[in-house]
């Protein structure tokens, strides 16, 4: 049996990027060194809106990249197939800049233990710092999130969806998804 | 599009679907981009143990293979018979044993007989991939060459490509024909018959492909050339009355460049005979794609690498 909650809202959504976005722009002291760095796959249209709610408010364009972390998963063996490998592209160079990281759920920490080997291959930062949708718990490394939109306690049983229009999920909605045996 | 299922070998590309190969030209290109920056190392292999088995002579074959294998982090450990104990005597078989007890992940072996990658899969528990095996494949250029075709004219589908040369001893000849017609681009072969043997061979197994003794004829229309390598030893075998006859009649002559146009992409695999298959000013033109070739190749085999690794 499948037990499905909502747990976030379009409009939930919509609100905690604006948020995310203003804080990134008081935490950094304002927004002229910063990339927002999208990880693949559904953290690339989270930046997007992040860069458009900046957009709304200050009036600027922050830079927007996208990171595929595939090749720096630690887990090539564990997971069958070896999975598509789509492009990264962030842009201009980064060393010197700030680098947030945008990713739609953070569980383990091990996909930004990967961003973070591929970003240090791309060059270096000043500093780089972590915004999640949603923050599911159940770390595996020491990391943490710098934004987020919204801490959910979770069982690992739990799955926890994130679906966006722009990756062709049809709407905007945070879910948990409860599978019992 | 998802990932096809895992894969063990590459012996030849006649077990490759089009959505395979399409996913590998993918993967590639991000490949491709992983070698433009200035770290051109990602950590995907660390650990695994590659062995390059080279039972012929080849420079850009086997350190385009050592460079991809450096670039995905995995060791890579060279072999070339000579000076290694086949020249005792050691069968092929005992060879891939022994690697397998020292540890290969991935075996990828260049030899001179049709077969011996396949009879090495045979016995390899770890993969085997094939850099070109007699007359019989060589996937890996194939592949390349697919990778360079689609980045240079958008897609693959559709294609004309003129084959011209010594088709019936290339083994890149044959996989680019299981290649080519399983991602939609048609195909011409072109030679004297004397390199080319019967049709009804070749249209036995790629019915759509086209056969042809006349150059300039099978030029019309064409958005590729692929001229392969005339080995002077085939004039002494009798298959040709003369080196210079055969570049009138089939050589890339400035004035068939001239006639191409510039739209018309020039591609061969190398090593070249330049101003025998293919003039030294065919060689350098805008249109010609050559050098490409050989760095994509290194993004290709990457890209297979980490395939066979998963």
């Amino acid at each position: 049996m499948t037990d499905r909650k909502q747990i976030l809202t379009a409009d939930d959504i919509r609100r905690a990027l604006v948020r995310i976005a203003h804080e990134i722009d008081e935490r950094n002291g304002g927004l002229q060194d910063v990339i927002l760095v999208g990880i693949r796959r559904r953290g690339v249209p989270l930046a997007e809106r992040i860069a458009a709610a900046i957009a709304d408010f200050e009036g600027v364009r922050v830079p927007v990249g996208q990171l595929d972390i595939t090749l720096y998963r630690d887990d090539l063996k564990l997971r069958g197939p070896a999975p598509l490998v789509r492009k990264t592209e962030i842009g201009p160079d980064i060393t010197g800049k700030v680098v947030v990281l945008v990713d739609d759920v953070l569980y383990t920490g091990r996909t930004v233990r990967a961003a973070l080997d591929a970003v240090a291959d791309l060059g270096r930062p000043e500093r780089i710092q972590l915004a999640v949708l949603v923050d599911r718990g159940h770390r595996e490394l020491p990391i943490r999130a710098d934004f987020v939109g919204k801490n959910v306690p979770t069982s690992r049983t739990e799955r926890v969806e994130v679906h966006l229009q722009e990756a062709g999920d049809g709407a905007d909605e945070v879910v948990i998804v409860r599978t019992s045996p | 599009m998802t990932s096809a299922p895992a894969r063990r070998h590459a012996i030849d590309l006649d077990d490759f679907s089009g959505d395979e190969i399409e996913a590998l030209l993918e993967t590639a290109e991000s490949m491709k981009e992983v070698l433009a920056r200035e770290i051109k190392q990602v950590p995907a292999l660390r650990g695994r143990n590659v062995v390059n088995m080279f039972y012929e002579e080849s420079t850009r074959t086997r350190i385009s293979f050592e460079l991809a294998a450096r670039a995905l982090s995995a060791n890579i450990v060279n072999f070339t018979a000579r000076g290694s104990s086949v020249e005792k005597g050691e069968s092929l078989v005992d060879t891939v044993r022994t690697l397998q007890a020292l540890g290969a992940d991935i075996v990828v072996m260049r030899h001179s007989q049709a077969g011996a990658p396949y009879l090495a899969a045979q016995h390899f528990r770890g993969s085997v991939i094939n850099a070109g095996d007699g007359r019989h494949a060589h996937p890996t250029q194939a592949l390349l060459d697919l990778f360079t075709i689609r980045e240079r004219l958008g897609q693959v589908r559709g294609v004309q490509v003129v084959i011209v040369g010594d088709i019936v001893h290339s083994r890149v000849a044959r996989s680019n024909l299981w290649g080519l017609t399983r991602m939609g681009a048609h195909v011409t072969l072109c030679a004297p018959p004397t390199l080319l043997g019967p049709a009804a061979y070749w249209t036995a197994t790629w019915p759509e492909v086209r056969v042809c003794h006349r150059f300039d004829e099978a030029l019309a229309g064409a958005d590729v050339v692929m001229a392969l390598r005339l080995q002077k030893e085939r004039q002494q075998a009798g298959l040709l009355p003369s080196l210079r006859e055969y570049t009138r009649r089939y050589g890339l002559t400035p004035e068939r460049l001239e006639r191409l146009g510039e739209r018309t992409l020039i591609m061969h695999p190398g090593p070249m005979n330049e101003g025998v298959e293919i003039a030294p000013e065919a060689v350098v033109a805008p249109n010609a794609v050559i050098e490409a070739q050989v760095t994509n190749g290194v993004a290709v085999r990457m890209a297979l690498l980490y395939r066979l690794a998963g």
